[in-house]
């Protein structure tokens, strides 16, 4: 149990931040971690001894993440995978940084795959490699999916301007 | 840069996060140099990579709540393995896509799923008469605790199940009391607890749907937290101003008396 908790606490302030950036809501963050947690020391055993510790812990909370917004916009409807692309962020809230507020308005504009990649490599360090894993893809794809998802931020942040008035209380 | 791969695509992403190897740093240093659109656009997501960081920073510098601290966790897995099972279980039961195999994660959304529909309903229920009775100052019961054998007989009759008062002097609250309550047309019993401090928190009981058991399951509203379950067809809901991590010792205590008053050990899991 003292080895869980020296290998997994580490990590926690990333997860937290990580789920925060997902949800942007402080109880509904560390629900998800949480769970994430909860599920990690049930599943320790079953890990694999060399892997790469970081890149287990959140991937299973990504896919919490997806999980919890399937059920809740599932309600008996079919949902493929695609429509989780079209998961609107929460916003930013009513917080006061009121000067940083756009690059998370930039994020919102981002489908839920590059606003976690972005995430996951810009703000959480992790290798592309461990990205890969987390995100379930090819290196390759990786690599691709970033250069995207730092193209429409870019975007968003030099013409998004009008749209991001809007949204700001 | 004769006899070098050209520069890609990778390479800028690298730069921008840091990750080119010197020797590949220098040959894309050197293209930006004499690409200046391509170095301002690069520039430019640097920047908006900073900004991020610097927007999310203050989230990993809080400290880390009890409630995520890896020895509590363990210590609340190795004390109730039970409701863990059972709560993979409803999770992967409650899923509307067949696909989705990893939903043991469990009761975080699980409010929302369709067959949580009814237990939310109970939950929300039971808050609302928390909220309302808990806060009454002249009236917050209508049987004393001093009147316990008739208070619960009388609800037991009522509600069509044998009901218990649990004792949760261990925690610090004692029974003040309890009501009778409508509930979507069925009547439901509220008993009352409190302890030293004045904190008041509510046992809520009625005969409960078509499931035989399931899982805690955790809402909060307005500062109000409740835990609740179905155990031996009976819906049970305990509300309290307080947060997750304190009130489920609470609502495992009330499972276990019950589970041991049930008798006939029910073989579960």
């Amino acid at each position: 149990m003292d080895e869980i908790a020296s290998l997994i606490e580490p990590q926690i302030p990333a997860l937290r931040r990580y789920a925060w950036a997902l949800l942007r809501d402080d109880e509904a963050a560390d629900d998800l971690v949480q769970d994430t947690l909860e599920r990690a020391i049930a599943r320790w055993a079953q890990r694999r001894r060399d892997g790469d510790l970081r890149a287990w812990l959140f991937a299973i909370q990504r896919n919490l993440f997806l999980n919890g917004v399937r059920q809740r916009k599932a309600r008996g409807a079919h949902l493929g995978d695609e429509a989780l692309n079209d998961i609107e962020a929460p916003g930013p809230g009513p917080d006061g940084h009121a000067g940083l507020r756009d690059v998370l308005l930039g994020l919102d504009a981002l489908p839920e795959e590059q606003r976690s990649l972005l995430l996951l490599v810009g703000v959480e360090d992790l290798s592309y490699e461990q990205a890969a894993q987390v995100l379930d893809i090819p290196l390759g794809t990786v690599m691709s999916r970033l250069s995207r998802a730092r193209a429409r931020l870019r975007e968003f942040m030099e013409n998004g301007r009008t749209a991001a008035l809007r949204r700001v209380k | 840069m004769t006899g070098e791969r050209p520069i890609g695509e990778d390479d800028l992403q690298a730069f921008v996060d840091g990750r080119l190897a010197p020797a590949r740093l220098d040959i894309v240093k050197a293209y930006l140099a004499a690409h200046p659109h391509m170095a301002a656009r690069v520039e430019r997501e640097v920047a908006q990579r900073d900004a991020l960081r610097a927007r999310l920073a203050f989230k990993a510098q809080e400290p880390i709540p009890s409630r995520l601290r890896v020895a509590n966790l363990v210590a609340a897995q190795r004390r109730f393995p039970r409701m863990r099972l059972q709560a993979m279980a409803a999770a992967v039961a409650g899923l509307a896509i067949g696909a989705v195999a990893g939903a043991a994660g469990g009761i975080w959304w699980m409010q929302k799923a369709p067959m949580a529909e009814q237990a939310a309903s109970v939950a929300d229920n039971a808050i609302a008469a928390y909220r309302i009775y808990v806060g009454e100052r002249l009236h917050p019961v209508e049987v004393p605790g001093e009147q316990e054998a008739h208070l619960v007989q009388w609800l037991s009759r009522r509600v069509g199940k044998p009901l218990a008062a649990p004792d949760l002097s261990a925690q610090g609250y004692r029974l003040i009391g309890g009501r009778l309550l409508p509930d979507n047309g069925e009547a439901a019993a509220l008993f009352m607890y409190e302890n030293a401090g004045g904190e008041r928190l509510t046992l809520y009981a009625r005969s409960g749907g078509s499931e035989a058991q399931t899982s805690f399951r955790f809402a909060a509203r307005n500062g109000v937290s409740a835990f609740s379950w179905i155990d031996n067809g009976l819906s049970y809901v305990v509300s309290a101003k307080a947060d997750r991590a304190q009130l489920l010792p609470i609502a495992e205590t009330i499972y276990r008396q019950f589970e041991t008053a049930g008798g006939s050990a029910k073989s579960r899991l």
